[in-house]
């Protein structure tokens, strides 16, 4: 059953503990949240734009309801899980700012994953063909991307900073989604970030 | 029009209390079944009908020697598969398809109802079902699903016996009735009401019904059941006859001559006292003025919702379903949510809906096995 998360995926369940409550914030296919609930008895819930994903979710018996993370987070109450989870999507909000806040509102604290920007070969691929970045977590083309709003390392931390969030811990993954255990350099070597930050 | 209706019966005597204060002495359930109860009657699906619906949702039915109204997502191998569930679907109470209605035979005087019946709400409907549930000896359902007015039942299933049931599917439906639902039904009563056939409702002795009336009620309901869109590409400005206008007040357009088809053809099979009465039922419904408002109303925390929205339903819009959503939120229930992309309207949940059928078959596959059936 691991074997179906991916490695960032693997790496944010290994920070749930059992008999958590847990919103998945962009669930997809409900692989992560499903794993949860079964293996670690969490109590999860999700939300999911697509039809698709909402679908899968439904047939894996998970509760998860279709809605848009810049615009459905108002409604739940302070408080109201113990991990609020956003992987792989803040890049592509409208409103990350809102969206963050709203995550460390919601839940005690937010386990957020995005690519990083500030990685080496992003930056290189920048310098030496002078065209927008593309890798496998970024496959987009500049014209079709659902990736607004990326951000490298530093830029979270100057955010985190900037609007008093607290970053509890954070990990950095390598290309393999092994976890880089060396924390000079993270900007420049960390292909995947994970935080968990919550609310002062 | 008044035909004798071969569904099972169950004669309750006993009264029941109405939520206008007023009872029933005693009260006639019409319902059918599809499928086999399996031995610890775990396998139990309540369908509720709509507005003009009735018991016979899938199979052909017996008055209009149509298929049932969701022949489409119900029966053999279909997304409510009866090979596997037992599907019950009962007449609402008021309805006029056998069970008590202002059509039925007031016992106290051997005459028609009329408008001596007592004014119904959508409560009292549910009141009526459980009844029957009760009857039919199951303790705990499977799901309620029903869609538009149906979709109102399965809600307020969920609101008074949410114990008795394991999921509830509210379908192009609302926790109330809008201002401008109310607005036009009341249009439609008042056409029925000015019809001089309609007598003050004592019309069934003399056989003489106020089929205009009637007729033009459903005609104004049907429009809120499609979407301009739809009507668009359905009929566009397409002539029904000729090539040319008639410049009289015959039939020129094709939506013109389909929606006097949809009224005449309504008035063979609906009685327009049960019209008033059930459009009015729908009216009164607002789960939110329950004591402590739509946050306390859904109190049982192991059922499940599966709610379904249409994107050019104007007479449900999706943001009345995001409403219960945001209320269900709060109080951390176990709600699923999905808003199909559609043009056909409030209908789309009668309708072939690809994306609908599958995603439900999905919850009820999901809901199979988490309860292991």
């Amino acid at each position: 059953m691991t074997n179906i998360l991916r490695n960032d995926l693997l790496k944010i369940s290994n920070l749930i503990k059992d008999n958590e409550k847990v919103l998945d914030v962009g669930c997809g296919d409900g692989n992560l949240i499903y794993y949860l609930s079964k293996k670690k008895s969490v109590e999860c819930r999700g939300i999911e734009i697509t039809l698709n994903g909402v679908s899968s979710c439904l047939k894996k018996g998970l509760n998860v309801i279709q809605g848009d993370a810049n615009y459905d987070l108002e409604d739940y109450p302070d408080k109201s899980f113990s991990t609020v989870i956003l992987s792989q999507t803040i890049q592509a909000m409208i409103y990350p700012e809102r969206v963050i806040e709203n995550l460390i509102r919601i839940g005690k604290r937010a386990i957020i994953s995005f690519p990083n920007f500030g990685y080496w070969k992003v930056r290189k691929d920048f310098l030496f063909s002078g065209r927008m970045p593309k890798n496998k977590i970024l496959p987009y083309e500049w014209y079709n991307t659902p990736n607004i709003h990326l951000c490298s390392y530093k830029d979270f931390y100057d955010f985190c900073k900037l609007k008093k969030i607290v970053v509890e811990n954070f990990f950095s993954l390598n290309e393999d989604g092994d976890v880089i255990s060396n924390k000079l350099l993270v900007n420049l070597l960390t292909y995947q970030l994970i935080f968990c930050v919550s609310k002062k | 029009m008044r035909k004798k209706i071969s569904s099972e019966k169950i004669l309750i005597k006993e009264p029941l209390r109405l939520d206008s204060g007023d009872r029933l002495e005693e009260y006639q359930i019409a319902f059918e079944t599809f499928g086999k109860l399996n031995k610890n009657k775990t396998n139990a699906i309540l369908i509720c009908h709509a507005l003009t619906g009735d018991q016979f949702c899938t199979g052909k039915n017996p008055i209009t020697k149509k298929n049932g109204w969701w022949h489409l997502l119900v029966g053999p191998g279909k997304v409510i598969d009866t090979n596997i569930f037992f599907v019950i679907c009962s007449n609402v109470l008021g309805g006029c398809m056998g069970t008590t209605g202002p059509s039925s035979i007031n016992p106290k005087t051997n005459k028609p109802f009329g408008l001596k019946f007592p004014v119904i709400t959508i409560g009292d409907m549910v009141k009526v079902q459980n009844k029957l549930i009760e009857k039919l000896e199951i303790k705990k359902l499977f799901a309620v699903v029903g869609g538009s007015m149906g979709g109102m039942q399965a809600l307020e299933w969920a609101a008074q016996y949410g114990n008795k049931i394991n999921a509830v599917i509210p379908i192009a439906a609302s926790y109330r009735h809008s201002a401008q639902n109310i607005a036009f039904h009341e249009i439609g009563r008042q056409a029925i009401m000015a019809d001089p056939n309609w007598k003050k409702g004592n019309y069934y002795e003399k056989k003489i019904f106020p089929k205009r009336g009637l007729a033009v009620a459903r005609m104004i309901a049907h429009i809120t059941y499609l979407s301009e869109s739809a009507l668009q590409r359905k009929f566009g400005r397409n002539l029904q006859n000729s090539k040319f206008f008639s410049f009289g007040f015959d039939t020129d357009f094709q939506i013109e001559s389909y929606l006097k088809h949809q009224g005449i053809s309504f008035v063979e099979r609906f009685d327009a006292n049960s019209y008033l009465y059930i459009t009015k039922a729908m009216d009164y419904f607002d789960l939110s003025i329950k004591k402590g408002g739509l946050k306390k109303v859904f109190s049982e925390k192991k059922l499940r919702f599966c709610f379904f929205s249409f994107t050019s339903d104007w007479l449900f819009p999706t943001f009345e379903t995001k409403t219960i959503l945001s209320a269900l939120k709060s109080i951390n229930a176990k709600s699923c949510f999905l808003e199909i992309n559609t043009d056909k309207g409030h209908d789309a949940f009668l309708l072939e809906e690809p994306d609908f059928h599958s995603s439900l078959k999905q919850f009820i596959l999901g809901q199979i096995k988490e309860n292991k059936l």
